[in-house]
């Protein structure tokens, strides 16, 4: 229906009055101005970026915990898991699988995550400050439903990787990927609804709890 | 959805007669209305204690932020051939298949044409409003496809016998619990319950199975990005996620009026959007879906397809309607409007209530099929005030109100009474005696009383309020009098 194509264009160049002469050259420079990106008025977080990171996502109903080292990670999960009786199995993102998961009586598979998994274990590819907010970028090592559909979801937040604000996310995003893979997913906290009669419910489709390791050193 | 907005009217008496909506309504009234001022107050405080740390004295605020908001929009607008064809680019580059529909019908045909290609028996659906205006549920329905909702609240009126939504992000705020633990009850088959989390529970429960066996996603989009060629989603409950996620095939939704240029402006957007629908500082998911699965992805659709929808979009470029593109659906003129608080949204008869919805029901669907809309409101800019991208709401009402005077769409009986008014107030002194004969002829029918309760000369006015008693002499004689003195 290449016809609906060219019926609604034409629509829209009629009612704006566009000029056929000016169009290229106009075209040509609203592309051109993708190129540099104008930010808007942004509150821009300064200071201890990580510690607002963590107020936030409190604020957001995820629980923290803050670690050292990535590797006092599996032992922080096993205490975690056992304070709320969640068991003591997972799936986790390919990056983590060295970790010594069996050493904390964790039986935690390197893979994605399916509906029967009930804890997923992720990195982020960075966190933002001014929200409380992961993001999480999908790929081949980096299985988007991990996040998603599990009951409980972990994520180990480097400290170095929290920046300001969406902004400065995007342009870590830029500066690292160039282009955007399939999938970039923001979140901030458990996923919740207010459906029946506007009373916030934690855990609607996506996981009941986000705990955060955030860990200062390497 | 079928169209009701043309007997606005008698639904309107309908939901003012009905207790279980009235107390509904006022359950409701008032709780986005505070959540979102205290968002506002929130990032005006955060905003000038960021740059106090700073050491900066231009602190922004949300005012400044809506400002820009509108800014970003109308650029968009002012030029929205060109962004069309550049996002329809991108798009493709990364992969995606761009389809243009004119209006709900075409929405639906290609949508079954995409579910016949790949061989789809079932599609899960986030909040789409486009495939409300398209009916598409019952499009698919027909053709073979079960199309199951996943929002809560989309679900629960599906489940209810595909009762339309009251409001844009908040679709059952017209059910009780009491209904709705009926409903659950009835429909899978378990013991009632009437505690909101078990509820929430069963129903995770219950599509949690359909998204696993699905064949397609069909989403809306709250944003279309020109500079990656992808589409923003903003969800809570991350059914939005799911849909875009778990099925092979993924269909987005979306008017032609969506697109913003860069992902920093995005960023904008979505300082505005979740405070002002509900008040959050961010809604729980955001993504950004741009392009198929890689070869080596675990996860993800391998086919994305955009349908991008006219469905009276165009004829709004005019001047006079253009900013009504500007609208990113947060709610936040019907959280705000007296009149929904009062009717409910499903009085407005159409997919799209409150002030936004009297303002695009008449320009989408004719300026005849809903008449009475535009004179749904006050006009006390509650709408407009609050509006994150400045629509000037009141202002469009009043433009549609002279359309329908100047194509002669008002009745007769007010078009004389207009005239005979007209006719009047160009002679002040027969004006004056006129207004004054007018008083004491109310004065007379009150009675003694300090009200009219039936007003034979405009009867429906009186048949939901009093008219007040005009108290004795007109305004000019009482100044001629203190004058005289």
């Amino acid at each position: 229906m290449s016809e609906a194509r060219d019926d609604i264009l034409g629509r829209v160049r009629g009612a704006l009055g566009r000029d056929p002469a000016t169009v290229a050259a106009r075209r040509q420079a609203l592309t051109a101005s993708l190129a540099s990106p104008n930010c808007g008025p942004r509150p821009q977080p300064v200071g201890d970026l990580v510690q607002r990171f963590a107020e936030r996502s409190r604020s957001m109903s995820s629980t923290i915990d803050t670690l050292a080292t990535t590797n006092e990670v599996p032992a922080a999960v096993a205490r975690y898991l056992a304070d709320g009786a969640l068991g003591s199995t997972a799936v986790c993102w390919p990056s983590l699988a060295a970790l010594d998961w069996a050493g904390a009586g964790l039986e935690v598979a390197a893979r994605a995550a399916t509906g029967q998994d009930l804890v997923g274990i992720t990195g982020v590819f960075c966190a933002i400050a001014e929200t409380g907010t992961l993001m999480l970028l999908s790929g081949p090592e980096t299985a988007a439903t991990t996040s998603l559909l599990p009951e409980t979801h972990i994520a180990v937040v480097p400290a170095a990787r929290v920046v300001a604000d969406m902004e400065a996310a995007f342009a870590l995003l830029r500066a690292e990927h160039g282009s955007l893979p399939r999938a970039v997913n923001f979140v901030s906290g458990p996923s919740r609804t207010g459906d029946i009669e506007q009373t916030i419910v934690l855990g609607a489709h996506g996981p009941y709890r986000v705990h955060l390791l955030i860990v200062s050193g390497d | 959805m079928r169209q009701q907005s043309m007997h606005f009217a008698a639904r309107v008496g309908d939901r003012l007669a009905d207790v279980k909506l009235q107390a509904n309504l006022k359950k409701a009234k008032g709780k986005f209305v505070d959540m979102r001022a205290a968002a506002v107050r929130e990032f005006d405080a955060d905003a000038a204690a960021c740059a106090a740390a700073a050491g900066r004295d231009d602190a922004v605020t949300f005012a400044a932020l809506r400002d820009a908001g509108a800014a970003i929009r109308s650029k968009v607008i002012d030029d929205l051939d060109l962004w069309l064809e550049i996002f329809e680019a991108k798009a493709k580059a990364s992969g995606a298949t761009v389809l243009w529909a004119r209006n709900g019908e075409e929405v639906c045909a290609h949508t079954i044409e995409i579910a016949r290609r790949h061989g789809i028996s079932k599609a899960i659906k986030s909040k789409s409003m486009l495939s409300e205006e398209a009916d598409l549920n019952a499009a698919l329905s027909a053709a073979g496809v079960q199309p199951v909702e996943t929002d809560l609240g989309e679900y629960i009126l599906q489940i209810a016998g595909n009762e339309p939504p009251s409001h844009i992000i908040a679709p059952v705020i017209h059910k009780t619990l009491d209904e709705v633990a009926d409903l659950f009850a009835r429909e899978h088959g378990k013991p009632r319950k009437t505690d909101i989390p078990a509820l929430t529970r069963e129903a995770r429960e219950a599509l949690r199975a359909h998204f696993l066996s699905a064949g397609m996603g069909i989403s809306g989009g709250n944003f279309l990005i020109a500079e990656t060629g992808g589409v923003a989603l903003v969800t809570n409950e991350g059914n939005g996620r799911m849909v875009t996620t778990l099925p092979n095939v993924h269909v987005v939704i979306t008017g032609i009026e969506k697109i913003l240029p860069t992902l920093e402006d995005l960023a904008t957007l979505l300082r505005l959007l979740p405070r002002s629908a509900t008040g959050q500082t961010i809604s729980n998911y955001v993504s950004l879906l741009t392009g198929t699965k890689g070869a080596a992805d675990p996860d993800g659709p391998e086919h994305l397809y955009f349908i991008l929808v006219d469905n009276g979009r165009s004829s709004l470029l005019e001047d006079d309607f253009r900013a009504m593109l500007r609208c990113i659906r947060c709610g936040a003129c019907m959280n705000h409007c007296p009149v929904y608080q009062t009717i409910g949204g499903h009085a407005y008869g159409w997919v799209y209530p409150g002030p936004m919805g009297s303002v695009l029901t008449p320009l989408f669907t004719g300026i005849e099929r809903a008449l009475d809309l535009p004179q749904a409101s006050t006009l006390c800019n509650q709408c407009g005030s609050v509006c994150p991208v400045k629509i000037p709401l009141p202002q469009l009402l009043r433009t549609l109100r002279e359309r329908q005077v100047t194509r002669q769409l008002r009745p007769r009986s007010e078009r004389f009474g207009l005239k005979v008014w007209a006719w009047l107030a160009q002679r002040p002194a027969l004006y004056a005696r006129a207004a004054s004969y007018f008083a004491r002829y109310l004065g007379w029918l009150a009675g003694g009383e300090d009200r009219i309760r039936v007003f034979a000369l405009a009867p429906q006015w009186t048949a939901g309020r009093d008219l007040p008693a005009p108290q004795g002499k007109t305004f000019r004689e009482r100044w001629a009098a203190e004058r005289g003195r």
